[in-house]
C-alpha cells in the first residue's frame, strides 16, 4: 500500500516537473504572427524566406532595411515599420534560435 | 459488454482510491485538458500551436466537417479559375501530432462545470475552452433571405457547396445577363473579399459572357482597399462592373427567391445570378457559452482572448472582437498561435503578456492583379488599434509587374498558411 502511494506520488511528480520543462518561452511581441507567410514547415512552397534558425543579426539587418525602404519590397516595408529597434531584436533573437 | 462495464468500474474504483491518497493541489496538476471548438484557420491553429507548446496537455478539436474547406481563394473556385478541391484539406497531420479529434457538432457548453457537450458521445471536460467558431448568418436579413432562399439565390460565404452552385449558376447564365452582388453591413468575415468576388466575376464576365454586366449593392459607402479596386476596375472593366454605395440606394432590404429579386428602398433587381452575402454574427456555440455580447460578436482579453463574460473561455478568429483586425484566414491564425501562448502561460499560473499581432490580406483584381492591405495592431485600453505609421495599402499608383507580384505573393501565402495549419 505504501509503495503504490508513494508510485503514484513519483508519478504525479514527474509529470509535474515535465509539464513544467516542456512549456517553450513565449515568442516576443509579434513574432508568432510572421509563419503567417514565412513558413516553419518545409513543405512549403514559397519565395518567401524560412526565419527559424537564421542569423539574428541577418534578421535585424533586413527588418532595418524594410522599414527604411532601402529594401524594395510588396508588404514587408508596411509591416517592418510596425515595430521598434528593440522588438526587432528580440524577434531576431527568438527567430534565430528556433529549429 | 458485462466485462467492459466492470473493467470501467473497476477502472472508476482505483481513479476514486488515488484521489483519497492524494491531497488537493497534485491532483489539479494532472494533465490540462483544453478543447477547441471550430477547426478552422484560428481553431486548427490553436490546437496545433497549444500541443506544440504543452505537449503533456490533452487537446481535443471539436469539428463538425472531416474536411475543412477554406474560404481565401474560393472567389477563383467560383469564376472557373481553380478547382474545389485545391481548398480542401483534412486533419491527418493533427491526429498525428496526438491532438483528440471530434468530428461531431458541440451543441452545449456549461461554463459553471467546464464541460462541452457534443452531439454524441462523451461530455468533454476542459480547464481551459477556445472557441472559434467562426461567423454565422443572421437569416431574415435581408427580408426574405433565409437558408432555403441562400440555394436560389447563394452567399457562398461559407466555402463548400454554396461556391460550386454560384459557379454553376454563372456558367449557366447567358451572355448578356446580369449579375448581382449583395454585400452586408460591417462586421463581417473577409472585408475585402467582397470586392475581389466582384473583379473576379467581372473577369470572368470579361473574358467569357462580355454583353453581360454586374452590380454591387453595398449596404456601406466604403470599404477597404477601395482607391485601388476602383481605378483597378476603371481600366480593367469598365462600364462591366457597377458599385452603388447605401448612399446611392444600395442597401438591399428584401429579396424574392421565386424571381431571383432584389428590392432597395427605391429601386427593383430583377437578377439573372444573385450572390447575397448576408449579415454575419459570431457562430452559434458562442451564443450558447454566453460569450456574444449585444453585438452578436465575441469581446475579448486581448492580452489572452479570454472572454470578459466567461471565465476560462478564450475566443478567437472571425467571432472576436478584435478592435482594427480586420476578420481574416491571416488574422485567425495569428490570433490562433498568440491564444495557445497564453493559454499555456495560464496553464502554468503565469500572466501572459499582451503582444503586436500582424495581418496581411491579398485581393486578386484579376488572376495576375494582385492588391494588399497590411496592419500591424497592439492592445490599447483593452483592444487591438493600429500601430500608426506602419500598415496600409499596396500603392495606388504601381506598375504591372508589382500588381503581378502579389498575385504571386497571395498564391504563396494561401499554400503556406494552409501547410502551417493543416500540412
Amino acid at each position: 500500500m505504501r509503495a503504490a502511494e508513494l508510485a503514484v506520488a513519483a508519478a504525479c511528480f514527474f509529470a509535474l516537473v515535465q509539464g513544467a520543462a516542456a512549456a517553450a518561452p513565449a515568442p516576443p511581441s509579434g513574432a508568432a504572427s510572421c509563419s503567417g507567410c514565412h513558413p516553419t514547415s518545409p513543405k512549403a512552397e514559397t519565395r518567401v524566406p524560412r526565419l527559424a534558425g537564421r542569423k539574428s543579426t541577418d534578421i535585424v539587418a533586413a527588418m532595418q532595411a524594410f522599414r527604411s525602404g532601402q529594401t524594395p519590397a510588396t508588404v514587408m516595408d508596411r509591416i517592418a515599420k510596425g515595430f521598434s529597434e528593440p522588438e526587432i531584436r528580440a524577434i531576431a533573437d527568438w527567430l534565430g534560435a528556433q529549429q | 459488454m458485462r466485462a467492459g462495464t466492470t473493467t470501467r468500474r473497476t477502472f472508476l474504483k482505483r481513479s476514486l482510491a488515488a484521489t483519497a491518497l492524494l491531497p488537493m493541489p497534485a491532483l489539479a496538476q494532472g494533465p490540462a485538458r483544453v478543447v477547441v471548438v471550430g477547426g478552422g484557420f484560428a481553431g486548427a491553429t490553436c490546437a496545433r500551436e497549444l500541443k506544440r507548446r504543452a505537449p503533456d496537455a490533452r487537446v481535443i478539436l471539436v469539428e463538425a466537417n472531416p474536411t475543412f474547406t477554406a474560404c481565401p481563394f474560393s472567389n477563383g473556385v467560383i469564376t472557373g479559375l481553380r478547382e474545389l478541391r485545391a481548398q480542401q484539406f483534412n486533419y491527418e497531420a493533427l491526429d498525428g501530432m496526438g491532438i483528440g479529434l471530434a468530428f461531431v457538432p458541440a451543441t452545449r457548453i456549461d461554463p459553471q462545470a467546464r464541460t462541452v457537450t457534443l452531439s454524441e458521445g462523451p461530455v468533454l471536460p476542459y480547464d481551459r475552452l477556445v472557441l472559434a467558431p467562426g461567423v454565422d448568418f443572421r437569416w431574415g436579413s435581408p427580408a426574405g433571405y433565409d437558408e432555403a432562399a441562400s440555394q436560389r439565390m447563394p452567399h457562398a460565404w461559407k466555402a463548400g457547396e454554396q461556391t460550386l452552385l454560384l459557379r454553376r449558376q454563372l456558367e449557366a447564365m447567358e451572355d448578356g445577363g446580369l449579375v448581382v452582388i449583395s454585400a452586408p453591413p460591417n462586421p463581417m468575415r473577409c472585408p475585402t473579399g467582397v470586392y475581389e468576388r466582384a473583379s473576379l466575376i467581372a473577369y470572368y464576365l470579361k473574358t467569357r459572357k462580355p454583353r453581360s454586366k454586374l452590380i454591387v449593392l453595398d449596404a456601406k459607402d466604403s470599404f477597404p482597399l477601395q482607391r485601388l479596386f476602383q481605378a483597378a476596375w476603371q481600366q480593367l472593366y469598365p462600364g462591366l462592373l457597377e458599385w452603388v454605395p447605401l448612399s446611392n440606394d444600395g442597401k438591399v432590404v428584401s429579396v424574392e427567391p421565386a424571381t431571383n429579386t432584389l428590392v432597395t428602398d427605391f429601386t427593383t433587381h430583377k437578377a439573372a445570378v444573385a450572390n447575397v452575402i448576408p449579415p454575419q454574427k459570431a457562430g452559434l456555440i458562442a451564443e450558447a457559452a454566453g460569450v456574444a455580447d449585444r453585438t452578436g460578436w465575441c469581446p475579448i482579453d486581448p492580452a489572452t482572448f479570454e472572454s470578459p463574460l466567461q471565465q476560462n473561455i478564450h475566443v478567437i478568429g472571425d467571432a472576436a472582437i478584435s478592435g482594427a483586425m480586420a476578420k481574416s484566414a491571416f488574422a485567425a491564425n495569428a490570433q490562433g498561435k498568440a491564444c495557445a501562448v497564453a493559454v499555456t502561460a495560464l496553464l502554468a499560473g503565469e500572466t501572459p503578456s499582451a503582444g503586436k499581432l500582424i495581418n496581411t490580406c491579398y485581393s486578386l483584381v484579376a488572376p495576375d492583379y494582385g492588391i494588399s492591405v497590411v496592419g500591424v495592431y497592439q492592445p490599447v485600453n483593452g483592444q487591438y488599434v493600429d500601430v500608426e505609421g506602419a500598415g496600409g495599402t499596396s500603392p495606388v499608383e504601381a506598375p504591372r509587374e508589382m500588381r503581378a507580384a502579389e498575385a504571386n505573393d497571395a498564391a504563396a501565402w494561401f499554400r503556406t498558411i494552409t501547410v502551417e495549419v493543416f500540412g
